[in-house]
């Protein structure tokens, strides 16, 4: 089954820019140096006098986001994630999380599906580092869709947001008119032997391989976790009561990522055995996409795979530990 | 090995003696601009196979790199990791296209492994990575940092007593980073006179002109309070800027900047000025023009621009 491509998730937020740009004058967009590439070029054309380029200086846009917040804007600061978040970490901390400021941190180039650039431009350890600010909201969705649907709502709520978007085209997971709320999963395929949990490119892997399972009599339940703070533990318990198993698929370091979240509400609330899909604690390189993703197995056959291990403990208890 | 890469290239004869003194027989003064131009061709070759990188940075920065790698520089490329080897660090990271041919030139590694650029396993990743390729001495390509871990090497130098030179190749757009001045103030404090930082001043940046962006001048004055000893001059001029680093080794007390004005995309008519190719390849009919001007003959890069094929960016 080859997915349909949508457009690439960045593609999809500058869109949403525009549509925001028009609807509320508070809303203001900065960049740094990389509109191009995060797509906020769309916002500048049309709202000149709302745009920023604030030139090759992450840790002060952040800050200069935070005086904007404090001064009832609305501001959406976008870079590639790795430089947005490592760049200006103690920037999000002072200017935005402890004072809880109203600015959304819209981050492309998510993960190592940024390809070629190698390991510098790729990002692996931006979701750890966003979730654990206190009071963040941590958004990673799957498609042009949901980028679409979840920017608006992150721009409607009030309080620091931080969505991640990627470079790559996106396989289509929903329907243009598909409705999202931040903190609530989204069940895509009901399922009873297994629970593939998963965001971002990996929602579409993810039931690429619930398909291939299917095929082998094995009935995988996917779930979109787009937001992975604050985490929708009701859906998680449910389908942890409900397959006995879960796998996790995230395009992120294994440490701190979207399986470490669910795998604490798992432990709180129902334990399973669960598997986890990520980057194994090691940076990326340089090579085509798909590549990458092959090479560090963020791939529906990773995700098979780990279905398959995970059901082993699930049927054999002997085998619990792992 | 290395000498001989180098003589096929420039087509002069090898001289054996002074191999005996330096480990790496640099070029004399007018065999350079052949090498700036042996450079620019590597990178157009390597960047038009590897299909994604930044050429216009990489163009700019070429005579830099030649009066370094083939001049200036205390290196042995047959002994990377030889003690008392100057470093050179590429802050500007996404510019390695133009030293990893550089590299490949002077005889660190075969000319072919440049075809390699950016693919899974090479050696030579999109952005200098030294767990692929340690004789890079930093890993860049997240702009800002490369004059810090500079100073640090400088600054081991002087606690070791050591008479290695530390040089720093940055761009204008990196400039802006915070972390740039906080490392120039620091070495300006500290006097960390083995330092000498290049600066690739081509006008441009990822989004447009540096000076529409955010402007950085008065750029001498400000590296000057800082207590630098900072030149101007054409980045493209092969004598002044032997004359410039001759200067800037020369003189005590003081880290040295060197602002190197450039063109962005230099030696390709179709790439100068024009930021489309900041991080754009040439297609392969691109490619194929452009390393025939650098041949000489500029006819095939003038029919594409007469016929409209070339996309244009950054005005
Ligand atoms: C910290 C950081 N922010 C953003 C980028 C993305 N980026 C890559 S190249 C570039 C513009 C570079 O312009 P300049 O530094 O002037 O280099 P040159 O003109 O020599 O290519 C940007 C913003 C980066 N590599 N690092
Ligand atoms: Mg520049």
């Amino acid at each position: 089954m080859t997915p349909r491509l949508g457009l690439a998730t960045r593609d999809a937020y500058g869109q949403a820019l525009l549509e925001l740009g028009r609807e509320d004058p508070r809303v203001v967009v900065l960049d740094a140096d990389l509109s191009v590439s995060t797509k906020t070029n769309l916002f500048a054309k049309e709202f000149p006098d709302r745009f920023l380029n604030v030139g090759i200086a992450e840790a002060n846009l952040v800050g200069l986001a935070g005086g904007l917040a404090h001064s009832g804007k609305i501001p959406f600061i976008s870079s590639f994630a790795c430089f947005m978040i490592c760049k200006g970490y103690d920037q999000l901390r002072m200017a935005v999380a402890v004072p809880r400021a109203n600015v959304k941190v819209v981050a492309s180039h998510g993960g190592i599906s940024v390809g070629e650039d190698g390991a510098s431009q790729q990002s692996v350890e931006d979701i750890a580092l966003a979730a654990s600010l206190p009071g963040f909201t941590v958004i990673v969705p799957a498609d042009e869709h949901a980028t679409r649907a979840l920017v608006k709502a992150a721009a409607r709520m009030n309080g620091p947001v931080y969505l991640r978007t990627g470079r790559p085209k996106a396989p289509l997971v929903y329907e243009a008119d598909s409705s999202f709320a931040i903190g609530k999963g989204v069940l895509l395929r009901e399922g009873k032997d297994v629970t593939l949990a998963a965001n971002g490119l990996l929602v579409g892997a993810a039931l690429a391989a619930a398909e291939a399972l299917a095929a082998d009599g094995i009935s995988a339940a996917v779930v979109d976790l787009h937001t992975v703070k604050p985490l929708d533990e009701e859906l998680i318990e449910r389908q942890a009561k409900a397959t006995g198993a879960i796998v996790t698929a995230e395009e992120h370091q294994v440490w701190g990522g979207l399986g470490a979240a669910v795998s604490q509400a798992v432990a709180r609330r129902h334990p399973v055995p669960m598997e986890f899909v990520a980057i194994q604690d090691t940076y990326a390189e340089s090579g085509k996409p798909e590549e990458l993703m092959e090479k560090y197995g963020l791939t529906a056959s990773g995700i098979v795979q780990a279905a398959r291990r995970v059901l082993k403990r699930k049927r054999d208890p002997s085998l619990r530990s792992g | 090995m290395a000498a001989r890469n180098r003589r096929e290239l420039t087509g002069l004869k090898k001289i054996g003696i002074i191999k005996l003194i330096m480990p790496f027989v640099p070029l004399t003064l007018p065999e350079l601009p052949r090498m700036a131009l042996a450079i620019r061709k590597e990178v157009i070759r390597m960047l038009g196979r590897s299909g994604s990188g930044h050429p216009g940075g990489s163009l700019s920065e070429a005579d830099l790199l030649t009066c370094l790698f083939f001049h200036l520089m205390r290196h042995d490329p047959a002994n990377p990791s030889w003690e008392e080897r100057d470093r050179f660090v590429l802050s500007k990271g996404h510019g390695c296209p133009g030293v990893y041919a550089a590299m490949a030139l002077a005889g660190y590694f075969p000319k072919e492994e440049l075809l390699t650029l950016r693919r899974l396993g090479s050696r030579l990743q999109g952005h200098p990575d030294t767990r692929f390729l340690p004789m890079l001495e930093a890993c860049t390509g997240s702009l800002g940092q490369g004059l810090s871990i500079s100073c640090g090497i400088a600054l081991a130098a002087k606690m070791d007593r050591k008479d290695h030179r530390v040089y720093c190749l940055m761009s204008d757009g990196e400039t802006q980073e915070g972390q740039t001045w906080e490392a120039a103030a620091f070495a300006g404090f500290h006097g960390l006179d083995r330092l000498i930082a290049l600066v690739d001043y081509n006008k441009f940046q990822l989004d447009g002109k540096v000076a529409d962006i955010m402007d950085l001048e008065p750029l001498a004055k400000k590296w000057e309070s800082f207590r630098w000893h900072a030149q101007e001059i054409d980045g493209h001029d092969i004598l002044k800027i032997v004359q410039a680093v001759r200067q800037a080794q020369a003189a005590p007390g003081k880290p040295h900047v060197i602002l190197a004005h450039t063109v962005k995309g230099k030696g390709v008519s179709f790439m100068e000025h024009n930021n489309y190719f900041h991080g754009v390849t040439p297609t392969a009919e691109e490619t194929e023009a452009a390393l025939k001007e650098l041949d000489g003959d500029p006819s095939l890069s003038k029919a594409l621009v007469a016929a409209g094929k070339i996309k244009m960016g950054g005005k």
